[in-house]
């Protein structure tokens, strides 16, 4: 189903000229009122009124998590607090995290946005929709919760974690849609036949899966476990959150933008050069319609190509490939964001704790695990073990406390974490995904 | 009273105590004792030997991570019985054990090698209820 008939299959014509009129709007505004954008455009020599094409947006320069990270928290807001309803945080690069605001009417756009996704993965108002992504600061859980609320379909809030009474709640509610993180959902699929809970006698008829890279293989997997359509939603919180883009249900082959919302780019990361329809490089957006927190340019890191063919849906929004990797070092650990930056500032926070240390990504029964190897010293080597078994859950509740994620630590012999020139190895990701 | 023991931090891998005695049988250090206190991660090795000064350089130069702690070696008698007469003594006076481990001197006595939070106090208990205590540098050179 088309939620949103006019703007969903829109001419492209009509859709870039309402862009053009949203993005005029959006760069007055934050040229007025965020002093980031304003020294950004004075220094490139460009007013708002500058932009005279969407081609125009070429001569902006970009904006990246660094330039939110240096104006923590606030600074990048748009409209002052007294307007901002609602405030969601993900993790930062430095263990502080990237802060976002939405004001009522972003809220409400973000819940159009999430009804389109939703009945683009093929929910409707009849259905009910286990969501099991978390609900709190990321923006998982309360953007899909909103969203179904919109649509007029029955949400069940249950968040993540107690898979064994997730498992119940499908068995007695019968949801329809499943929502949640895709390494989740195979967890959810093992713990069910486990509980000896046959995935195939529950209702479900569509999952709608992100916040997280997944795999066409691994998609394979999620719907024969788990016998349902399963499409992949995409989103980052510094953009919106989920329901940035979306797959449809009827060609499972790349996510439509919101373009009427969110300008999409795609450029090469080594050289800031915009490239054209197909390439493959770094997804770029512009928000044109959001309030509280504008972002213009803004560097996601995610590697993909845009795809402006018809899609047998109906809708002419331009798709972006499922996204393969990233640019930059961030893991996404159980749906965390992980910088291998963020745990060697923990680490050096720990007294008698050297930054020598190294992560191995695994995943174990459908589960990232993250192990983090930290190699022992003097200061904290003891010839009792259960002393030496203390530091490792010392550092794994601190990371734990800092970002959230659970990690198993391992103590190291010391020098035998390779010393490389130049850029170190920090991360070894044996994920198969 | 009491005995210097050297303790060694290693990862378990397939070879890694070898290489251990080698880089001590190279320096030409006896090993008198030994223990190893082991994790499915890590274990803790702990010796000890004719030479600690020498032990701990050799080691160190070979990229280990070396500690040492003062432990108390005691005589126990070879006999049923033995090991428990001290245990006793200890737990009339509440002395926490943190590990112990033995070895036996041919002929003569068992030697416990005990290591306890409260060293000094352990001494004291020990030596007023008769049990003899070996001095380092007799273990060192037995």
């Amino acid at each position: 189903m088309i939620y949103n008939m006019d703007f969903e299959t829109m001419p492209r014509e009509a859709l870039e000229s309402i862009q053009l009129r949203r993005l005029q709007t959006t760069i007055e505004r934050v040229y007025a009122t965020v002093p980031f954008y304003r020294k950004k455009f004075d220094e490139a020599g460009l007013k708002p009124s500058s932009i005279k094409s969407l081609e125009d947006l070429n001569r902006i320069p970009f904006t990246t998590k660094q330039d939110l990270r240096d104006n923590y928290p606030f600074g990048m807001f748009a409209v002052p607090m007294r307007n901002v309803v609602r405030i969601h945080a993900s993790s930062g690069t430095t263990g502080k995290p990237t802060v976002v605001g939405y004001t009522a009417r972003d809220i409400q756009t973000w819940a159009e946005l999430m009804a389109r996704s939703l009945a683009a993965g093929g929910a409707t108002g009849e259905d009910i929709i286990h969501n099991a992504y978390g609900y709190g600061l990321f923006t998982g859980g309360l953007g899909v919760h909103y969203g179904a609320e919109k649509l007029g379909a029955s949400v069940i809030p249950v968040s993540g974690g107690n898979t064994k009474r997730q498992i119940m709640i499908m068995e007695d509610f019968g949801p329809t849609i499943l929502t949640a993180t895709p390494s989740y959902t195979l967890h959810l699929a093992e713990v069910a036949k486990e509980m000896g809970v046959p995935f195939e006698n529950l209702k479900f008829k569509y999952g709608i899966f992100g916040a997280e890279p997944w795999s066409e293989k691994m998609r394979q997997q999620i719907q024969d476990m788990l016998h349902l359509v399963a499409v992949d939603i995409y989103g980052l919180s510094e953009v919106m959150g989920p329901g940035v883009s979306i797959e449809c249900h009827e060609a499972q082959k790349g996510l439509h933008v919101f373009e009427d919302h969110f300008i999409p780019e795609i450029i090469n990361p080594q050289t800031g050069e915009k490239l054209p329809y197909g390439q493959v490089g770094e997804l770029v957006f512009t928000s044109i319609t959001k309030e509280a927190f504008p972002v213009i340019r803004y560097r996601t890191r995610d590697i993909t190509s845009l795809n402006p063919e018809p899609c047998i849906c109906g809708r002419t929004l331009v798709r972006m490939q499922k996204v393969t990797g990233r640019s930059d070092d961030m893991l996404i650990i159980r749906g965390v964001n992980v910088f291998p930056s963020q745990i060697e500032s923990i680490l050096m926070q720990i007294e008698g704790v050297e930054p020598h240390y190294q992560l191995f990504v695994d995943r174990e029964d459908n589960l990232d695990v993250l192990t983090v190897m930290v190699e022992v010293n003097p200061t904290m080597f003891s010839d009792e073990v259960k002393v030496l078994q203390h530091q490792e859950r010392k550092i794994a509740s601190e990371i734990k406390d800092y970002l959230g994620v659970t990690v198993t630590v391992k103590l190291a012999e010391p020098k035998s974490i390779a010393r490389s020139e130049g850029k170190a190895v920090r991360v070894i990701d044996r994920r198969k995904i | 009273m009491k005995v210097e023991q050297i303790s060694i931090f290693l990862e378990n891998r397939t070879g890694r105590i070898a290489e251990v005695t080698s880089i001590l049988a190279d320096a030409g250090i006896n090993i008198r004792a030994l223990s190893l206190a082991d994790t499915s991660d890590f274990g803790v090795l702990r010796l000890i030997v004719d030479n600690n000064l020498k032990a701990e350089t050799a080691l160190k130069q070979n990229g280990f991570t070396v500690g040492k702690t003062q432990v108390v070696a005691v005589a126990v008698e070879d006999k049923p019985g033995g090991l428990h007469k001290i245990l006793e003594i200890l737990k009339t006076a509440r002395i926490n054990v943190e590990y112990m481990y033995a070895f036996i001197q041919s002929g003569i006595n068992a030697v416990m090698i005990f290591r306890f939070d409260n060293i000094d106090k352990a001494v004291q208990v020990l030596l007023e209820n008769n049990i003899e205590v070996i001095e380092g540098k007799k273990l060192y050179t037995m």
